[in-house]
């Protein structure tokens, strides 16, 4: 039993020898990335902020016992107080509700915007990475119109093709960010293939297919990983700016973005109901942007040889 | 005599490019006995690492193409083919497997996110259709064999914990592992310094020696050619220029060429002499169209030289030299002996 369990072994971790001694764990790039990064304590707290909306957007229902869209849960326009933390709104809703479902729909749509972002972003990116020639042309020229418009506005006119929805506003986000994530790709995946360790894997008699997703793939990861990171912070950004516009999610869904829009007649009077939803979308963007920094910097490839 | 196990014959391997056709390999013939060291010596540009790359099917296309000649490679279980042409699975089949190839940069050469003990048999894995565990064994015994302390350990560590000696090591243990007929390594020992350099030198002989695998050794170290060479090849811009036995190049080089750099060598005994160069460079293959390509840089030029294209005359068996010094029917104006000799410096 002993023996064949000192047979088998081969999963990494804290190993021990014989004499008991902690043999030194193997570094995996990852790992030294990940040290790197909890070294970072700018990093640390965008991590904290995320996590902390993350886990409000989760538990909304048990933080409040109000509902995001019944009105007149207390008096209009009212200020913070011990009933309603962050006040009430123009119709007599909860502001804190709101938020905190709200932070349910800006997680989600930048989930959703920066995955399909990635996904369709990657595919083009490894396509005209790797074939090259007159299809890196094609995709490259569509990417390059695609980046030529400010990107709000191509989203707003996606958004009008398809009709103002949270849904639609989530698509068009997601288009926009294509090509951001589809030329990343693309410059890594050129850089990649020309590494002598791909040459040493040819040599080994793999396919490219095979190299493709077993080396040049995974050695690409670490900037997509931050741009995927830095492009939550934009989507989120992007959502709200479309939801005050009056193109993303429509009343009377607690977004932040269209409550900021409904309750800008109030700025003077009733500043909170502007302050909350401001003050949540900056921070959530804020903790996106710290991780993704501090990802950089962990993920720097001088780091790793 | 021994069997050739692999034959190359006229081969061309040219490049396409903006400014035209490029032929970086020109006609190059030459073969591997079986269990032999050859060496391919020369210049930087002179078509070295990529006649090491057409052997393994591995020149970039486009730009580059074999477009002539054959590589006859014969197995050991008596099966002969023409590697240029074979389809890409076939050639697929016989990379890493028969025909192992190891390159000039370690540092570069390993895949920084994999364990050195899954990119040993990362190939073989694929050839042999290995079990995890048998691979696994198969690694640790390839580290072994190559000489790495603490085997089982560096099975699982990764590329960056190794310095450049032991990367190439595990180079070598990957080039090896599945017990290749020919072991192509273009310049293994360039990236080195002098003590690894003589210890990998070591390792590849005793791997030589040990499991009979033919090595084609590309360097422009004559020192390394010295060291562990049977016979070699002198390339220069694209051609074989002369080919013989190692003690005869290093004792008695015939071609220009290959004086010029064993001359270029530091001596122990020479103190204050200045270092000799061949004055010039390798010119661009193809922009020498007419004539001997190394007519501008030679001392014993003659008018023969930059009309006529010499072709490889056979000095004695196994000894062939590019050269009209050495064309029977004349032409030379005067002995090449005599040549050396009165030549002033």
């Amino acid at each position: 039993m002993e023996q064949a369990k000192k047979q088998k072994s081969p999963i990494p971790g804290p190993e021990q020898d014989e004499a008991g001694t902690v043999l030194p764990a193997p570094a995996s790039p990852w790992k030294v990335a990940y040290k790197e990064l909890k070294k970072n304590k700018l990093a640390l707290v965008g991590l904290f902020i995320i996590a902390f909306f993350i886990l409000t957007a989760i538990f909304a229902p048990l933080l409040t016992s109000y509902q995001p869209q019944s009105i007149n849960a207390g008096p209009r326009l009212q200020s913070p107080n011990a009933d309603h933390w962050f006040g009430t709104d123009d119709l007599g809703r909860d502001i804190f509700t709101r938020i905190v479902y709200g932070a349910r729909i800006s997680l989600m749509v930048g989930f959703f915007a920066v995955t399909g972002a990635l996904f369709f972003g990657s595919l083009l990116g490894i396509v005209a990475g790797y074939f090259g020639r007159w299809i890196d042309m094609i995709i490259s020229r569509i990417f390059d119109i695609m980046l030529a418009f400010p990107s709000i506005l191509l989203a707003i006119a996606i958004v009008a093709i398809l009709g103002p929805s949270l849904q639609n506003a989530l698509i068009a986000i997601a288009i926009i960010n294509i090509p951001i994530f589809g030329r990343l790709v693309r410059s890594k995946v050129i850089s990649i293939r020309e590494e002598e360790y791909i040459l040493a894997a040819k040599a080994q008699g793999m396919k490219s297919g095979r190299i493709l997703i077993h080396h040049v793939l995974p050695n690409s990861t670490a900037p997509i990983i931050v741009q995927a990171t830095l492009g939550f912070g934009t989507a989120i950004l992007e959502a709200a700016a479309l939801g005050f516009l009056g193109l993303g999610a429509q009343p009377p869904t607690p977004e932040w973005g269209s409550m900021l829009s409904d309750a800008r007649q109030y700025i003077q009077s009733a500043p909170w109901t502007v302050l909350f939803p401001g003050l949540s979308i900056m921070l959530v963007v804020l903790g996106f942007n710290m991780i993704g920094d501090g990802l950089r910097d962990a993920l720097d490839p001088k780091m790793k040889t | 005599m021994s069997r050739k196990v692999l034959d190359v014959k006229n081969l061309q391997t040219h490049f396409f490019t903006d400014s035209g056709e490029i032929p970086a390999v020109d006609n190059v013939s030459f073969h591997i006995n079986e269990g032999e060291v050859l060496g391919v010596v020369g210049e930087s540009g002179c078509g070295k690492s990529v006649t090491s790359l057409s052997i393994m099917g591995l020149v970039p296309n486009p730009p580059g193409k074999i477009v002539g000649g054959e590589i006859l490679f014969e197995a050991g279980d008596g099966g002969k083919m023409d590697l240029t042409k074979l389809s890409g699975k076939q050639i697929r089949a016989i990379r890493g497997n028969k025909l192992s190839m190891i390159f000039q940069e370690p540092m570069t050469s390993l895949d920084p996110l994999y364990k050195i003990g899954f990119q040993i048999t990362e190939g073989l894995r694929k050839h042999r259709k290995l079990t995890k565990k048998e691979a696994h064994q198969k690694a640790v015994e390839m580290l072994k064999i190559v000489g790495i302390p603490r085997a089982e350990e560096i099975a699982y560590e990764y590329p960056h914990q190794l310095s450049g000696g032991m990367r190439q090591r595990v180079m070598i243990a990957i080039a090896m592992a599945s017990d290749p007929e020919i072991l192509i390594a273009d310049e293994p020992t360039t990236a080195l310094d002098v003590t690894i350099q003589a210890q990998i030198l070591e390792l590849m002989k005793n791997l030589n020696r040990d499991k009979g695998t033919a090595i084609l050794m590309i360097t422009h170290d004559l020192g390394v050619v010295a060291e562990i060479c049977d016979r070699v090849v002198v390339m220069y811009a694209g051609k074989v220029v002369e080919q013989g036995d190692v003690r005869t190049i290093l004792k008695a080089p015939k071609h220009p060429y290959t004086v010029g750099l064993i001359r270029s060598l530091p001596k122990l005994s020479g103190r204050d002499e200045r270092l000799y160069s061949i004055p010039g460079n390798v010119p661009k293959p193809g922009s020498v169209q007419t004539g001997c390509r190394f007519a501008a840089r030679c001392e014993h030029v003659f008018d023969r030289c930059l009309t006529e294209n010499p072709e490889l005359l056979k000095i004695r068996s196994g000894h062939d030299c590019r050269c009209f010094l050495y064309d029977s029917e004349g032409g030379a104006p005067h002995e090449p002996a005599a040549t050396a000799s009165s030549q002033k410096p």
